[in-house]
């Protein structure tokens, strides 16, 4: 019998474990004991960091697509389509349109988040953000003309795609506009949720004598509660208002419906084991990246590296040998302090992050990280 | 033991520093004025979080339970 292994989500995490499978099962699946399924409602696979340097001229949202079939092992089945049922009971998945249902042995969910601006009154129309490829665009085509008045950040969604892109952005637009000499005529202003800039008191600390030291204002105990397009204002539930010209935002992020509908979790997140990345409420099904709610951040790193433990723990299952692998919470972020310096974190469960000095060396080692990404997404780096 | 009776109940157990608060504020976020939300924390970042962000948002802290394992919050919407 054929045990059938199903990941659906070609983002990072679905992607790595898709390649990660095909080589640690070759000799399964060229025997035809094991097949791997990769389903995704793109035929293109995205990646999204780039997204935080289109604003600022400097990449195109195509330098972060390449059609998944180029990515994955052409052992593995890549069936293009949106699920539309999850019955972890009968170990079988609906799809919409007229693609046939598929039963599964292994199950993995790695759907990731979408964003749900509609939450905030008047966000969709007043607010631009660089969390998706429109997004990126429209707020470029505004930025780029952009030579004087108020620039506001705001953080609305928490937990949101990597954690430390609102700094970055902050950090850029202000060495940007500095060497462009307008920053004098732009007031830039960060706000966050909680009562520092970061989730992370570590990272938080390390960043705000830095916002400090770039005249970067802070807003604190943030939440959006309203835009108001018109006059260009965004109001908190802590009743603070602020004027913009032009509003960059995070919206706020859920998982897909399809996961609280099979009861698996709730917003789109899938409540695991958060060292074997099992599903607490299903057999036979791990969740990883953005969709296992682990608490760690929503990072390709965290995505990169469970995919490595899923892989190993399947692998293990699929030969009847006990699964051992576990995953420690290690996260590993850049973080663009400039147009041209970049600091970097590692930490895990246990150990919290250090920020490195700032360097551009760092930095450089982010862009070619970006650059030599399409190998990781292969499972070879 | 207080005898409040909440509207609605978070339960941020096992989530680490900020989760719960986070939580809180998504429930709060979505509920009415006058509402009580129970917040479950297992996380002592909570003690002065929640008080310091209710006081901020100007909702009010009724009660804050301490037992054994976690602390129980409990917060009313203005």
């Amino acid at each position: 019998m054929t045990e059938h292994v199903v990941i659906v989500g070609g983002g990072t995490g679905g992607t790595v474990l898709a390649n990660d499978l095909a080589d640690r099962l070759e000799p399964e699946l060229d025997a035809g004991d094991v097949r791997v399924t990769l389903v995704n409602d793109d035929p293109d696979h995205v990646y999204k960091p780039v997204w935080l340097y289109v604003p600022f001229g400097q990449r195109e949202p195509d330098d972060g697509r390449r059609p998944l079939a180029d990515l994955v092992d052409d052992a593995v089945d890549l069936r293009i389509g949106r699920v539309s049922d999850i019955d972890t009971e009968s170990q079988r998945l609906e799809f919409h349109g007229r693609t046939p249902s598929v039963g599964y042995d292994h199950l993995v969910l790695a759907t990731g988040s979408t964003l749900e601006p509609e939450q905030i009154p008047g966000l969709a129309e007043g607010g631009h953000d660089y969390y998706s490829e429109s997004g990126a665009t429209d707020l470029r085509d505004e930025l780029l003309g952009f030579t004087e008045g108020d620039l506001v950040l705001s953080v609305i969604g928490t937990p949101h795609m990597c954690p430390a892109a609102p700094l970055e952005f902050v950090f850029m637009a202000d060495d940007w506009l500095r060497e462009r000499g307008l920053r004098e005529d732009v007031d830039l202003t960060y706000t966050y949720p909680i009562q520092r800039v970061h989730g992370n008191p570590h990272i938080a600390e390390w960043a705000r004598p830095l916002m400090e030291e770039r005249d970067i204002q802070v807003e604190t105990f943030f939440n959006a509660e309203s835009i108001d397009p018109e006059a260009e204002t965004i109001t908190s539930m802590e009743e603070t208002e602020l004027d913009y010209d032009l509003l960059v935002t995070i919206p706020p992020h859920g998982g897909v419906n399809l996961i609280e509908e099979a009861g698996l979790g709730d917003d789109g997140w899938v409540d695991v084991d958060k060292h074997t990345l099992e599903a607490e409420a299903a057999e036979n099904v791990y969740a990883l990246g953005d969709t296992a709610d682990t608490g760690v951040p929503n990072a390709g790193s965290v995505a990169h590296y469970q995919a490595g433990v899923v892989g190993q723990r399947l692998a293990s299952e699929i030969r009847g040998r006990p699964a051992t692998a576990t995953y420690d919470g290690k996260t590993l972020c850049f973080i663009e302090t400039g147009m041209d310096a970049a600091s970097f974190v590692e930490f895990d469960y246990e150990s919290p992050p250090s920020p490195a000095p700032p360097s551009q060396k760092l930095h450089w080692s982010k862009l070619a990280y970006n650059e030599s990404y399409w190998l990781t997404a292969r499972g070879l780096l | 033991m207080t005898d409040i009776e909440p509207d609605d109940t978070v339960d941020a157990r096992g989530a680490a520093c900020p989760g719960p608060l986070m939580d809180l504020i998504g429930r709060i976020r979505s509920a009415e004025s006058g509402d009580v939300i129970r917040l479950l924390s297992d996380s002592g970042q909570s003690l002065t979080d929640v008080p310091e962000w209710a006081e901020e948002a100007g909702n009010e802290l009724l009660a804050v339970e301490e037992l054994d394992d976690h602390n129980e919050f409990y917060v009313e919407k203005a």
